[in-house]
């Protein structure tokens, strides 16, 4: 089996996302890499270090320069040809750009698989991962998205060949207008060894930011959210963890002020460890807490920063 | 102009699902099923540029078992003009969604076609770019706020770094996310003059559409269970336990 595995990047950095995916591609097939962008030179260079990978193909063409989803669909349908699979990452461009892909070879994609049992099978969470899903595809082509959390990164170290492509794709469908991006000095949520989320109980921005911030800082940790401090805009859109946000998988949880829906447990339940402070004694966060701590956030936060 | 909106019933988000024992799936047996969080969104949308003024007619559709209608009288009350419920087999996959939804595009001619960015069962996140790809229009998914001009949407998206906002010409596929909008509740007098509104059935083969599932489910299992954690007393104790036990500081 030949894979393709579409890099996940900025134009500047290759995202670790990659280096998770790339562990199930190894486990499909011979991988080779593809990095879509525009001057992104150095992210062809970095995945050139994926242990295991045979060469990265570079398009580096303005088209691609925001990874919209028309035409590095397109550019994927183009290079498809000798591949049995192409997987990316389910970030939010993998999710963008792949069902695309899979429509237009007339295929059915497979989303966010966390194990590959065999090359053409594979297990993917339904129901907001309230199940584990088994199934084979017996497609020409496997289109595939990868849970980074359920897969190790590659190591880095290797030396693979970069090749130049030229791809006379173009864009006529949509264009890119801006971005505002949450500022990127903070811990990556998604990647973060500690994550501290807090939801609705904070009230207000203002005290979710001086009760979690110091205590997040403290610990190196990343700061996530229950969707509904993020209604409540206590915090960004990206800091969202569950279902329908980010996944993520660290060694310490810390859930502060958080019932423990199913949808937020969702995307917080691989934690090492989970910790929880709740003053409600029937929170069913609690249900999945290593460390359940029942006490009004308002003391307890303050006492856990200044014990650190 | 007129907007395509599809919908899909899902087991309710606050239900707690049971999985059959023999794997075979999720026990659906007298379990609340609802409209998709997401497409409810997705209509309410749909709903707003109709009363804005910017849209002319919404037309809801459903794709699946008979039951399917409830969901569609409910779009409906909330102020779509119009349903069509294709019957066909619960779980239809989005490939097939698809090409039933552009099946439908062709016969209706929307110039915009507002959907879900997911479906919470399946948590598949395809139907819509798969839409996109099949009818080659651009695509706006999950997005967060979005402004209609006369031959282009600008959609404002939820991305992974923050928020990105792109342009798409018309006609365009865009798929809502939580943040768009908070959809209203139907009203009972609105219930009741929904009774009076068309709502067509078709099938797949009417529409001329082979409907071929592509993967094989092989068993669907409950994920591994956490082991039952503990009470601790006070920080000082957490601190503690999580230095000493679990070593994660
Ligand atoms: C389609 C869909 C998708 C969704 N996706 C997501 C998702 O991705 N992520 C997500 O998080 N949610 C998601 N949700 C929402 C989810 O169902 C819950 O509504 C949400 O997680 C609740 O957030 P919360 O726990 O902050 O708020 P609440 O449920 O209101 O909980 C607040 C908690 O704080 C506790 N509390 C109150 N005061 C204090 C205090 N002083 N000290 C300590 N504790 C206190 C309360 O006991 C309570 O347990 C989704 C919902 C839908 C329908
Ligand atoms: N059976 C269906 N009937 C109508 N619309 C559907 C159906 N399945 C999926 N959709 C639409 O496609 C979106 C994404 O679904 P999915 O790709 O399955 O996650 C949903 O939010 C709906 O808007």
């Amino acid at each position: 089996m030949k894979v393709l595995l579409l890099a996940e990047h900025d134009n500047s950095v290759l995202n670790e996302a990659t280096a998770r995916a790339a562990s199930a591609a190894l486990a499909i097939g011979e991988v080779d890499v593809l990095v879509a962008g525009e001057n992104c030179a150095s992210v062809a260079q970095s995945a050139a270090t994926l242990s295991g990978i045979g060469k990265v193909l570079l398009a580096d063409s303005p088209p691609f320069a925001n990874q919209m989803a028309e035409p590095v669909a397109d550019l994927l349908l183009e290079l498809s040809g000798p591949y049995d699979a192409i997987i990316a990452a389910a970030t939010t461009n993998g999710k963008n750009i792949l069902p695309r892909v899979a429509a237009l070879l007339d295929v059915m994609q497979i989303s966010e698989i966390v194990e590959v049992v065999s090359p053409d099978t594979f297990v993917r969470p339904v129901y907001a991962g309230n199940a584990l899903q088994k199934l084979r595809s017996d497609e020409a082509k496997k289109i595939i998205t990868v849970r980074p959390t359920a897969f190790e990164p590659v190591a880095s170290g290797a030396d693979a060949p970069i090749e130049d492509i030229s791809s006379n794709v173009s864009n006529d469908k949509s264009s890119f207008v801006g971005e505002a991006l949450t500022d990127d000095s903070r811990v990556d949520l998604a990647t973060a060894k500690t994550v501290i989320s807090g939801g609705r109980a904070f009230g207000s921005k203002e005290k979710f930011e001086e009760l979690l911030f110091p205590l997040a800082q403290k610990l190196g940790a990343a700061i996530g959210a229950s969707r509904a401090a993020v209604d409540a805009e206590f915090a960004p859109n990206d800091c969202q963890v569950g279902q329908t946000g980010k996944v993520v998988a660290p060694d310490l949880y810390i859930a502060v002020g958080i019932s423990g829906a199913i949808q937020h447990v969702a995307g917080m339940k691989d934690a090492r460890t989970i910790v929880a402070i709740n003053s409600d004694e029937d929170a069913p966060i609690f249900q999945i807490a290593d460390y359940a701590l029942v006490a009004d956030l308002f003391e307890a936060v303050p006492e856990l920063t200044s014990k650190l | 102009m007129k907007v395509l909106v599809p919908l899909k019933r899902v087991v309710d988000f606050n239900v707690n699902i049971r999985l059959k024992a023999d794997g075979s799936g999720v026990d659906k047996t007298n379990v609340k099923m609802s409209m998709n969080p997401f497409d409810e969104i997705a209509l309410e949308e749909a709903v707003r540029l109709k009363e804005a003024g910017k849209a002319d007619e919404v037309i809801a559709v459903s794709i699946g078992v008979e039951k399917g209608q409830d969901i569609l009288r409910t779009a409906l009350a909330c102020g779509a003009d119009r349903a069509i419920l294709v019957i066909a087999e619960e779980d239809v996959e989005p490939l097939n969604i698809a090409k039933i939804l552009a099946a439908i595009v062709a016969e209706e001619k929307p110039e915009l076609v507002l959907m879900g960015k997911q479906a919470i069962d399946n948590d598949c996140n395809q139907s819509g770019q798969m839409l996109a790809a099949l009818l080659g229009w651009g695509q706006g998914t999950f997005a967060s706020k979005i402004e209609l001009a006369d031959d282009a949407i600008q959609v404002t998206r939820e991305v992974d770094a923050g928020l990105q906002t792109i342009k798409v010409n018309l006609p365009a596929i865009v798929t809502a996310d939580l943040r768009l909008n908070t959809p209203r509740y139907a009203t009972l007098p609105n219930i009741m003059k929904a009774k009076k509104k068309p709502l067509d059935i078709t099938t797949p083969d009417k529409l001329g559409v082979e409907v071929r599932q592509r993967l094989t489910i092989l068993e669907t299992v409950e994920p591994p269970v956490r082991q039952p954690g503990i009470r601790v007393t006070s920080v000082a104790e957490l601190v503690d336990r999580l230095k000493n036990e679990a070593g994660v500081l």
